[in-house]
């Protein structure tokens, strides 16, 4: 290729890698001259400006502002003007063969609500109705990590952390279920979504239910996983446990609790939990969420009022295996659509995905 | 969750630290860099670039620049902590060391325990370490253990991005001298770390992976390379636990007397020099704690006993390897060495 100049990503000191192309001072069809300054760069260490190594035109910029880039990687092409465009086209596809340009997953957004800034991942469509997921407690939008991808296949979904967890505020007056509730419907009013499918985990069950409930006609169905607010009994040395210890080696039996088989949870599940406890206000946000909800080995929040008034399609899966809320004393209560699934215990979104997954697709369309 | 480099996750520890304590300050030689100087301020945040932004944003009433006399600013940031501010000072190379050693060995380390527990002195010292980039014998040594050993003085070393944070911000709310070590080569080391505060407890070791047959135990950058010799001794069957003490002073014994008891094999890496070292002291521990749970004798990857060499071709042979620690999980399990056909 005759008369073309590859302008790559410097390497400015022994060990970097990558930089952030931050702001073009130039633009393509300029004329530009040796040491002229070109762009400014980024890199973990400095900023500075990167001047031309060439006279010529600048003919194409490969590289948009805020890409990061590694070193020795093409950014700009300068060319004369008598090289045509096809073989400048040609050239940056050559280039481009060896570097896999990965494509950056979703990542989680923050929202400011009356209460603080919330958390949250969005995963799907522009269109269609939305499914909203809510954790339940100590748990934080992660959680939904096997559910919610699927689901984005056909819905808008969006995963939040609720106030007290996760990367959310986690200073609050009340952090009881309706307090929560409230959160949330500010979280639905804020995002405008409307026609909303609601699935709800343990003490997110419950926010979901107290939300669904004074939601007016916003909320189209309701899925409560293990909830929390159906009987009165719950494993309180779970939960005493799950606050207290700072230790993997102490946390993993307790963690272990959730779950039919201990083998899926893995270090880095434990090690979650530990980072998430480390964070600033998580400890207390975790005693005042246990206080308001299910102190003791108690529930004191309830939501058996809030499903009887609801017209809505309702749909309760339990793990039959539950250890943390037993399934017998939801079951007791409830008569409509009630599903137990086998072989898990009070995370089945987790342990039988697919399965609960299909269950929730289904659900949605009733 | 975001990813930053291990000087960025100490920027950020300081940077909220100051904005949550406004009596929290910095001090050393060009923390803020560039003072007197016409044109920006701030251009540097000192020669490794930690502190940088932060005199833009607190000021010079917050992050100071000192004479390069360290007996005389350290001694001043022990006074300073002694008397209510809580003061981040910067040791830029602990191979400085023996110009303030008194000021931390016999004042900052002495005075809770001198004065009844009246007074207090929370002072972070911030130095770095570590062999690399040919700095040689007065700019390479690893000195945690000299500091390790004084009763009174906290030492720190954070191994990834995700530790620095934690483990700095604690470091500054906690109310006793502590040396926090900074290993050059893992400034640009990259990690996930939020982006909200949190602190890491001192005297906790973190287990970063579990196996049955050896347990490595190592320091700062070392436990990296631990971490890859695990992996690749799997390829051989042999499932490793490696553990990361974090602070070696407290250090969590109960965790490394555990560890090793479920393997009956240790091998310590550490980049220091032998004699009086961190990888000795364990070694001692386990030997005299958990005699009867060894299967074989401890081994130790360390520095020789020498200066650090200056030359290009001696440097990388001085520094604990990757292949090294593998050699030592293999015959700490009396398996030949592996020799390869090329």
């Amino acid at each position: 290729m005759s008369g073309i100049t590859p302008i790559t990503m410097p390497k400015w000191g022994l060990t970097m890698e990558e930089g952030t192309v931050v702001k073009w001072a130039v633009k393509a069809g300029d004329l530009i001259s040796q040491e002229q300054e070109l762009v400014d760069i980024e890199t973990t260490k400095l900023a500075n400006v990167y001047e031309s190594p060439v006279d010529g035109t600048l003919r194409r910029i490969v590289a948009a502002e805020g890409e990061v880039v590694p070193v020795g990687a093409l950014i700009a092409v300068v060319a004369g003007n008598d090289v045509a465009d096809e073989e400048i086209d040609a050239f940056i596809a050559e280039s481009n063969r060896d570097v896999v340009r990965v494509a950056a997953g979703p990542v989680p957004e923050t929202i400011a609500l009356p209460g603080g800034q919330v958390t949250y991942l969005k995963v799907g469509p522009e269109d269609g109705e939305p499914v909203v997921f809510v954790h339940g407690f100590g748990a934080d939008h992660k959680g939904w990590v096997l559910n919610q991808s699927a689901i984005s296949e056909s819905h808008p979904t969006f995963a939040l952390d609720l106030p007290g967890h996760g990367a959310s505020y986690k200073r609050a007056e009340d952090l009881s279920a309706s307090a929560l509730a409230e959160a949330l419907l500010s979280f639905l009013n804020k995002l405008d979504l409307k026609n909303v499918h609601l699935v709800g985990h343990s003490l997110g069950a419950a926010v979901a239910a107290l939300a669904a409930a004074s939601s007016g006609s916003n909320v189209k169905t309701l899925t409560l996983i293990a909830p929390a607010g159906l009987g009165s009994k719950i494993n309180g040395p779970f939960f005493d446990g799950f606050i207290v210890e700072t230790r993997a080696k102490k946390l993993r039996p307790i963690i272990e609790m959730l779950v039919s088989d201990p083998g899926i949870i893995s270090a880095d599940m434990v090690e979650d939990v530990l980072k998430f406890k480390r964070l600033d206000g998580a400890q207390e946000a975790l005693t005042a969420v246990r206080a308001a909800n299910f102190p003791g080995s108690e529930q004191t929040v309830s939501i058996g009022p809030a499903i009887e008034a609801l017209k809505i399609p309702i749909l309760v899966i339990l793990g039959a295996e539950d250890k943390v809320i037993p399934p017998f004393q939801t079951k007791e209560l409830l008569s409509a659509n009630v599903v137990e699934v086998p072989g898990a215990g009070h995370i089945p979104h987790l342990e039988k995905a697919s399965d609960v997954n299909q269950r929730i697709q289904a659900h949605f369309g009733s | 969750m975001p990813r930053k480099s291990y000087r960025q996750a100490i920027n950020e520890a300081l940077r909220q630290e100051m904005e949550r304590d406004p009596s929290v300050i910095l001090m050393g030689e060009d923390v803020s860099g560039g003072t007197g100087a016409p044109g920006e301020q701030d251009a540097w945040g000192g020669p490794f670039g930690v502190t940088k932004g932060l005199y833009t944003k607190f000021g010079p009433d917050r992050v100071l620049d000192t004479h390069i006399a360290e007996v005389s600013y350290i001694g001043a940031a022990v006074g300073a902590a002694a008397t209510g501010l809580r003061p981040v000072a910067d040791l830029m190379y602990v191979d400085f060391i023996g110009t303030c050693l008194d000021q931390l060995m016999n004042q900052a380390a002495k005075f809770r325990y001198m004065f009844g527990g009246k007074a207090t002195t929370p002072l972070v010292v911030r130095t770095s370490y570590g062999v690399g980039g040919n700095g040689a014998a007065q700019h390479s040594q690893a000195l945690y253990p000299i500091l390790t050993h004084i009763p009174g003085l906290k030492v720190v070393l954070p191994s990834s991005p995700y530790e620095a944070k934690g483990l700095m911000i604690q470091a500054i709310r906690d109310n006793d001298p502590v040396i926090f070590f900074e290993n050059r080569a893992l400034y640009d080391t990259m990690g996930e770390v939020p982006d909200e505060p949190y602190s890491i407890p001192f005297g906790q070791a973190n287990v970063l992976k579990e196996g049955d047959d050896v347990t490595i135990v190592a320091f700062g950058r070392m436990v990296s390379f631990a971490l890859t010799a695990a992996e690749s001794v799997q390829k051989l069957g042999i499932s490793c636990t490696v553990v990361d003490p974090r602070t070696t002073s407290p250090l969590d014994v109960e965790t490394i007397l555990e560890t090793v008891a479920e393997t009956g094999r240790l091998v310590v890496v550490d980049e220091a020099t032998p004699r009086c070292s961190m990888a000795t002291d364990i070694v001692s521990l386990v030997s005299t704690n958990g005699f009867a749970t060894l299967k074989a004798a401890p081994k130790i990857v360390s520095a020789p006993h020498s200066p650090v060499p200056f030359s290009t071709a001696l440097e990388p042979l001085y520094l604990p390897s990757v292949e090294k620690i593998e050699a030592a999980i293999l015959a700490v399990l009396d398996k030949a060495p592996i020799n390869n056909a090329a």
